[in-house]
């Protein structure tokens, strides 16, 4: 594995309102790497993917991103940067075709008046193509959004942030609610899409976390409690603490 | 690649083409100047309803404030003709000839400051699409850069209205008053109020409209109309692709206030005044229902709907003086009841299935709600 890192965070926290989210939290990501957070609910999972993106600001604490300081960013230019997210339910445009949905992710045409002017080029169909077949749904281009199954649109939305070709992919829950053939395909295509990026995951099925993780991060109450191979982490008697209870 | 090309397929342009007909063959051939006259105002409200299909039902941002975008260019072109109105030799018997007659009332001695380069047609003609452009953007950014929108920001606009209708009723010596901008005669030397020039500015206001028309369906084939719609629908998901939304409902804003402001001007030309009465907060509202009564997704649909809801207005308002309101609102109640998509979606259900069967040819996405305003069209014909 590289050891070049992609993502560097030292001391980032976030409170609302008093309930520290996320707490003194040190976190790295490696160029090439498949990281996988784990945590019980309430864990800070989600608030941590929230605080990279910028969709939650930080109140301590730095995320540097390729010598970028990722705090400080608007969501749109740290999208730019290279960093995409999926959110936890399936977040598409239902009222858009499927290769629509594709199409208005592609990176160009990015400013309002760019958007007006901006031409369905032989680029942009080849990679709406390139992309549907990654993520299972070429014969599905034509069709509405909202018709696909809940799995097919958990695909849909990996498309979407395909097509901007991100430097890190952060993922909540992609296999949620997805049938078993689902789950196996969708670890297929993480383990295919993670070449020349970073992905952070977010799960809760262990079976799925073993097959794609390269490390996993246990997260409770904020704070990394355990970090390593799958093995390593499941040992971890303060692991089995939070996940047993008490 | 049909498939990522059929937006802009050929049987969408059938529906404009049936308006262009109805607006410039029909209507002319059936109806004499005095009714002309009166569906040329309804069609300059029409510009409302298609700035609402671009920013309401594609963008899913309510503004309840297009009339101060109608009234802005309505009184940038009423500021022009009154100042024609009222040269020296017209107003010789006022106490200061050579201002417009309400000022002279109020006791003002000098055209203000404001109103002095609307002696010039040319700047009028910018200012009827810069300033409502401008107040649009200034409006637009200080609410979308500070995420305000849905509720809020139809609550804002609405506010808006308000404070221009009092504005402009309060200023009197300045604007007219309550009574607005009246006596409107000619536009460099042309007399606006002869039957001619109705019938040309009829022409004028249809060619304009269409134009609107062909430019939202355009700006709403590109992919900022893509946008729009994804962003009234996933908000947030469009953000997390890279695009500044505040920039994209910005842009949509503006244009919208610009089309509304085009609707106003030409209202001003065809009808000869203009007033607060179509700036407030009532005609607002009101605009937005002609879009609900067309569909609020069809741009063609929009000006159906407007064209039924005034007929209808007019019908019931001559036959019925006593009752017209009560009916007019239970027209609406039962449109929304009945129809939520309006004439479009009316179309979309019975009329499309029937005229396809009738062509006995490929399924082509017609979205316009032409046979089901026939059928409006001719009963309102009939009375009007």
């Amino acid at each position: 594995m590289a050891s070049q890192e992609m993502l560097t965070i030292q001391g980032l926290g976030v409170s609302f309102d008093g309930f520290k989210a996320v707490d003194d939290l040190n976190f790295l990501v490696d160029r090439n790497e498949l990281r996988v957070v784990i945590g019980p609910n309430g864990a800070g999972k989600t608030t941590l993917l929230d605080l990279i993106c910028g969709k939650t600001k930080s109140t301590s604490g730095t995320i540097v991103f390729k010598n970028l300081q990722l705090t400080e960013m608007k969501e749109h230019d740290i999208v730019r940067a290279g960093v995409g997210r999926k959110f936890q339910t399936p977040s598409i445009y239902e009222n858009l075709t499927v290769s629509e949905n594709l199409e208005v992710s592609f990176p160009r045409g990015r400013t309002a008046f760019g958007a007006l002017f901006f031409k369905r080029a032989a680029d942009v169909i080849d990679r709406v193509h390139k992309v549907a077949e990654e993520v299972m749904l070429k014969d599905k281009l034509d069709q509405q959004a909202a018709l696909l199954s809940h799995g097919q649109k958990q695909w849909l939305e990996i498309g979407m942030l395909l097509m901007q070709d991100p430097e890190l992919l952060m993922l909540d829950e992609p296999v949620a609610g997805m049938t078993v053939s689902e789950r196996e395909q969708t670890a297929e295509l993480l383990n295919r899409i993670c070449q020349n990026r970073s992905v952070i995951v977010i799960e809760h099925d262990m079976e799925f976390v073993r097959k794609i993780a390269h490390k996993v991060t246990v997260l409770h109450q904020g704070k990394v409690i355990a970090e390593g191979t799958m093995d390593k982490v499941t040992a971890d008697p303060r692991v089995i603490e939070v996940y047993l209870g008490h | 690649m049909n498939l990522l090309t059929k937006k802009i397929g050929k049987a969408d342009w059938i529906g404009v083409v049936v308006l262009a007909a109805i607006i410039l063959v029909l209507f002319p051939s059936v109806f004499g100047i005095f009714r002309l006259n009166l569906i040329g105002k309804y069609l300059t409200y029409a510009f409302v309803a298609v700035s609402l299909v671009l920013l309401w039902g594609n963008g899913g941002i309510l503004s309840l404030g297009q009339g101060v975008f109608f009234g802005l260019g309505g009184y940038c072109m009423a500021m022009f003709l009154k100042l024609e109105a009222s040269d020296p030799v017209a107003t010789k018997i006022q106490t200061t000839p050579g201002i417009p007659d309400f000022m002279d009332w109020n006791q003002i001695t000098k055209l203000p400051l404001f109103w002095r380069p609307f002696h010039s047609l040319t700047f009028t003609g910018l200012a009827i699409l810069l300033v409502p452009a401008f107040f649009s953007f200034i409006i637009g950014v200080a609410m979308f850069k500070r995420r305000v929108g849905g509720v809020y920001f139809a609550i804002i606009t609405q506010a808006v209205a308000l404070i221009l209708s009092v504005l402009i009723v309060g200023q009197q010596g300045l604007t007219g008053g309550i009574n607005g901008i009246t006596d409107l005669k000619t536009m460099h030397g042309w007399d606006i109020r002869s039957d001619t020039a109705k019938y040309i500015l009829y022409f004028v206001n249809g060619v304009l409209l269409i134009g609107c028309v062909v430019f939202t369906r355009w700006v709403l084939s590109t992919k900022f109309g893509m946008l729009l719609l994804a962003l009234r629908e996933k908000e947030d998901r469009v953000r997390f692709s890279g695009y500044d939304v505040a920039n994209f409902k910005t842009l949509a804003f503006c244009m919208s206030a610009v089309m509304c402001a085009i609707g106003g001007a030409m209202f001003t030309l065809q009808v000869g005044f203009m007033s607060p009465s179509f700036v407030g907060i009532t005609p607002s509202i009101e605009m937005v229902i002609y879009t609900a009564v067309g569909g609020r997704m069809s741009v063609v649909g929009a000006v159906f709907g407007t064209l039924m809801v005034n007929f209808a207005k007019t019908y019931f308002s001559e036959e019925y003086p006593d009752l017209w309101l009560f009916l007019m609102g239970a027209t609406f109640i039962g449109v929304v009841l009945l129809f939520p998509d309006g004439l479009a979606g009316l179309y979309e259900r019975f009329g499309k299935p029937r005229l396809q069967k009738l062509l006995k040819r490929g399924p082509p996405k017609i979205e316009e709600p032409t046979v089901a305003v026939a059928a409006a069209l001719e009963s309102g014909g009939k009375h009007g």
